[in-house]
């Protein structure tokens, strides 16, 4: 049983340290706040490496700021973030991010091509030139989304799935070993879904780790294997079956769902 | 007179100056386009105003010292240390509190300026020290230009241009997406930060060609203009590079043809003309182009429902529709459908249903993104792709499009 709650009295630490050393990403402690009031409290989470793990809770419950507190994006108030057991700056190379589609402008003057590149940039330093390996793997990643016809097409003309799964071919050509998605499935079409689901089986059949934020309760026990539900604090983590039950989905949705509705997902996989 | 402005031959200031400007604009240019991309391009207008306290202060410092109060490197480095606590103020001002960066901008700009003003204001009373001239990095002036003036601007100018190629990776990523440039390892603080201190240089090397006033221009309008001529950003980087170089020669240039002609403001006017020429030609973002690619739209859409509406005999109301069939020789004047107009009418009827299935087939997305109800279907398929859709649609074979 891997099923922890959350607690802010600080009994957490003990007999999991040796696990922490090893996981893909583990949060201690972490409380970000916007003004002063705090987004994410005290949340602590350790991620399974080589499953997929959905972060889900309602509008406003800090996922997306979990999300980013995690990757260095903004500054938590205070707690810890270790990646594969070191810390985040020594991990860099080993995380690959897609944000929120509608975080950027898409009217930027750049194509398909040069946003995957961007995902090398790390690797090429300030000068390094852009020789055919580089385009070849930045080529490899378009194919795996089914995107390599748009190459050089200006990112304004695309739609908003396609737009997506650039962002997540350009995570790919990171090569990380640890995936961060913010909301991945937000406002796409059904086929870029089911590619990007299908994309991210793959990672993880890989060994690779992926992690989302994700808002549709009712594909949660199709694409994922373990959730952490939160409402600012961790309200639960662990296997599907384990904590995406209707007591936790209560707690964290408070009457925003209602008790008809939460039954029916959690029965959906029993 | 202007070809020998052109050609360098209007004597040794003018070819100062003119190869002063180049350099300046080429680096304004290229610098300006970072900053129009990361969407701060008012952040140099704050920069800039509040060099001018700084140009005061220094010339004060030098003439107490015993110095000549117009030694240009001492006013630079002077306008540089203000534009740097009026730039800090800025960041400052919009992280620490709740006031917007346009508020922030606002206040610091007109704080400076003011107060540059007054001491330059003061300076002209002191008797010593040939305060004539200061007001000149206003507007800019280029009548007394040394040649270790122009000396100071193009080693400024190729110093900030060696920088920004440098830096131009992680200045695109943060431009872009400064959310995933973090993740990377990049600090996009201090990156923004970068930015904004190449911004002051350029601005600092730039005051006394142009002024502080109308800097702005020349690090905004090229950069925009390059927008209207490219869709990627290493492109409009070197495109605005080439546009800033241009009027900052052409414009000096002209400046030089006739005494009492202010420098700076033709080059900004000169930029400002081959902003309008690009707003109203560009063959992809243009006014013109938008608004014939519009009317070939409407005329194409009307087209394609007159063709529809005649495959499914229904009456057509519009004018335009019916002038643009009897014009293609589609109908009769009396609104009746000729032979050439049933065949096009059968055509479209029988593309809509070859689209309808291409775009329910996962194989050829990228064709399918192109529809748009308008486009012929031979213009994205092969003819066997198209006997491929019309086996699926069950069509009968032999009828000619």
């Amino acid at each position: 049983m891997n099923l922890t709650l959350a607690s802010a009295d600080g009994a957490r630490l003990g007999p999991e340290m040796a696990a922490l050393a090893h996981s893909p990403l583990a949060i201690r402690g972490l409380t970000v706040s916007y003004g002063e009031k705090p987004a994410v409290f005290s949340v602590d989470m350790t991620v399974t490496a080589g499953a997929m793990t959905a972060i889900i809770g309602p509008n406003g419950a800090g996922k997306s700021t979990l999300l980013k507190a995690a990757l260095g994006i903004v500054k938590p108030l205070s707690g810890s973030v270790t990646v594969f057991g070191k810390p985040l700056a020594e991990a860099r190379g080993r995380i690959a991010y897609v944000p929120q589609r509608a975080s950027v402008d898409w009217d930027f003057p750049t194509r398909v091509i040069d946003v995957v590149t961007m995902g090398l940039y790390r690797e090429l330093g300030l000068l390094g030139r852009i020789g055919a390996a580089h385009k070849a793997r930045a080529m490899a990643a378009l194919e795996r989304v089914d995107m390599d016809g748009f190459a050089t097409r200006q990112i304004g003309q695309l739609s908003g799935g396609q737009q997506q799964r650039v962002f997540l071919a350009r995570a790919l050509a990171q090569g990380a070993d640890l995936y961060l998605l913010d909301e991945p499935f937000a406002g796409v079409d059904a086929a870029t879904e089911k590619a990007i689901i299908a994309v991210l089986k793959t990672l993880r059949d890989e060994g690779r780790t992926v992690v989302a934020v994700h808002h549709d309760l009712s594909t949660v026990r199709d694409y994922f294997e373990r959730v952490v539900l939160m409402n600012v604090r961790k309200i639960a983590e662990g296997p599907v079956d384990e904590a995406f039950v209707p007591e936790y989905l209560q707690e964290a949705y408070g009457g925003r769902l209602a008790t008809a509705q939460i039954d029916q997902l959690s029965l959906a996989g029993a | 007179m202007l070809l020998d402005a052109l050609t360098l031959q209007l004597g040794y200031n003018a070819t100062l100056v003119a190869i002063g400007a180049a350099l300046l604009g080429v680096a304004a240019g290229v610098t300006g386009t970072f900053l129009f991309l990361r969407k701060r391009a008012l952040v140099s207008d704050a920069i800039s105003h509040a060099t001018l306290p700084g140009v005061g202060l220094a010339f004060i410092l030098m003439v107490l010292l015993g110095g000549d109060g117009r030694w240009l490197p001492g006013l630079l480095a002077g306008s540089a240390l203000t534009a740097l606590l009026g730039l800090w103020l800025v960041q400052w001002l919009s992280r620490a509190t709740r006031l917007g960066e346009d508020a922030a901008i606002g206040a610091v700009l007109s704080v400076f300026f003011g107060f540059g003003i007054v001491l330059l204001t003061v300076i002209q009373t002191i008797p010593a020290g040939r305060a004539a001239g200061l007001e000149s990095f206003l507007l800019g002036s280029t009548a007394g230009m040394l040649y270790s003036d122009a000396v100071v601007i193009a080693v400024g100018g190729l110093i900030t241009l060696g920088l920004v190629i440098l830096l131009r990776r992680p200045m695109i990523l943060v431009a872009f997406d400064p959310g995933f440039a973090e993740t990377t390892g990049i600090d996009t603080r201090r990156t923004d930060l970068l930015m904004m201190t190449l911004v002051l240089a350029v601005t600092v090397v730039g005051l006394k060609i142009v002024g502080l006033i109308l800097i702005v221009a020349l690090l905004i309008i090229p950069p925009v203009t390059a927008r209207f001529w490219s869709d990627r950003s290493d492109h409009v980087v070197m495109i605005a590079g080439g546009l800033g170089g241009m009027a900052g020669y052409v414009g000096a240039a002209i400046s030089a043809t006739a005494p009492d002609l202010p420098t700076g403001p033709i080059i900004v006017l000169v930029a400002f003309a081959g902003f309008a020429a690009s707003l109203m030609l560009s063959p992809g973002r243009g006014v013109l182009s938008s608004f014939l690619r519009h009317r070939r739209f409407q005329a194409a859409v009307h087209m394609r429902q007159g063709l529809l509406a005649l495959a499914q005999e229904q009456p057509i109301y519009e004018p335009l529709t019916l002038r643009l069939l009897r014009r293609a020789g589609l109908v009769r004047a009396d609104g009746v459908p000729t032979d050439g107009g049933r065949a096009r009418a059968a055509k479209a009827l029988r593309d809509e249903r070859r689209w309808t299935v291409l775009r329910s087939m996962e194989a050829h997305e990228v064709a399918a993104s192109l529809y748009d109800g308008l486009r012929e279907i031979e213009t994205v398929l092969t003819p066997d792709q198209v006997a491929e859709i019309d086996r699926r649609i069950g069509l009968p074979k032999g009828v000619k499009p």
